[in-house]
């Protein structure tokens, strides 16, 4: 396991530091046990790269702690983990806490529209990075989504294929086209990816007609029941800012598994 | 923690004595997530919150004595712990703050 001696700077400089490149790092703090308040800044497993940095006394303590905190970091996780004083299991001698600092999640919007405007403002006060993809070089304009991450001029599908690699469960695709030219082909590449959320704007009577080229172009019922389409939960929006917030709300809901009715109308616990 | 790094940042410069206190468990319901941090100067400035204003108040004074005394330590609240303390979190749950002056 390779460890790098800390930086001539003070840990909180180093979290700020990677914070700024964007980087994923677990940063570890014992809370409880004799070397209470030792810190670790842990990496993702990779190739030939450094494991951690600091110590929190002991490498075999930095060893265990390191593997664990990879795990977390993984899933983006945050919590504690007990531990004995050389990283023994079962036992409580040492109790730390893995911060987990990932990546925001991607929101990837096809469709340059009215809607796509209203989504990335939303989708940014909820800390995704937000990409537009659109084919229409006058429409898919900076001056139009000021907030987007980055906006790319480019067949959808295209970029999908490109990009499509780095989504996983946390990211969206919002199909905003509507347009059988743009969404189906665009569908079909966001289906041979990971990601969590695939929404698919249109009416009802375009989600049939859609269903039916899907069909066409060899799309199986199973992947069809990955589509979230038409998009977005069922209340009523009728702006692009209210329908927005019904997309969200659908992504939110989706990942956490939840009913997405009234509270008031439920019962059981509010927070998993 | 992220949310809160800039205003830490500002407060160094001015050479102001800090603590961070960060959500570190939860049992049962709480309001924020572990990562869940605040920062308090030795003058009582705060930034970011730990729950949903139930227990920021409390975590302000545990603060400003750790930034006195230099002691980090867990600190818990707790509905079931109201006579222990005189604050808890309203939704019934218990939350686990770590709190230690920023130090590192």
């Amino acid at each position: 396991m390779s460890r790098k001696p800390p930086k001539n700077i003070s840990i909180f400089d180093r979290v700020e530091e990677l914070l700024s490149e964007e980087e994923s790092f677990a940063l570890v703090t014992v809370v409880k046990g004799p070397p209470v308040g030792e810190k670790i800044i842990v990496f993702p497993e990779q190739k030939g790269g450094v494991d951690f940095e600091g110590t929190l006394g002991n490498s075999e303590l930095d060893r265990v702690v390191t593997r664990d905190a990879r795990g977390e970091l993984e899933s983006g996780r945050s919590g504690v983990r007990n531990y004995g004083e050389f990283g023994e299991a079962r036992e409580e001698t040492v109790q730390v806490f893995v911060e987990s600092f990932i990546q925001p999640p991607q929101l990837l919007i096809v469709g340059a529209v009215d809607f796509t405007a209203a989504l990335v403002r939303i989708g940014k006060v909820l800390g995704y990075r937000i990409i537009v993809c659109d084919a229409r070089e006058i429409f898919a304009t900076t001056q139009r989504f000021p907030l987007a991450d980055e906006i790319v001029v480019e067949w959808p599908n295209k970029l999908i294929e490109k990009i499509g690699q780095t989504f996983g469960p946390r990211d969206a695709v919002c199909i905003l086209t509507h347009d059988a030219k743009f969404d189906v082909p665009a569908i079909v590449a966001a289906l041979a990816t990971d990601v969590g959320y695939i929404g698919v704007m249109g009416s009802r009577k375009t989600h049939e007609d859609r269903i039916n080229r899907l069909h066409e172009v060899g799309v199986t019922e199973e992947e069809m029941s990955r589509l979230r389409s038409p998009i977005g939960l069922d209340i009523g929006a009728r702006t692009p800012e209210e329908t927005a917030i019904s997309i969200v709300a659908e992504i939110i809901a989706l990942r956490t598994g939840r009913s997405s009715t009234s509270l008031s109308e439920t019962k059981g616990p509010i927070h998993d | 923690m992220k949310e809160i790094v800039k205003d830490i940042r500002n407060w160094q410069k001015q050479n102001k004595k800090i603590a961070i206190a960060r959500v570190i468990d939860l049992d049962g319901s709480g309001p924020r997530l572990p990562g869940a941090a605040m920062a308090v100067t030795e003058e009582g400035e705060v930034a970011g919150s730990v729950s949903g204003g139930c227990v920021e108040g409390a975590v302000v004074l545990e603060a400003l004595e750790v930034i006195k005394n230099n002691q980090r330590h867990i600190v818990s609240f707790g509905y079931s712990d109201q006579e222990a303390f005189s604050v808890g979190l309203t939704c019934g749950g218990t939350v686990h703050l770590f709190i230690e002056p920023l130090d590192w």
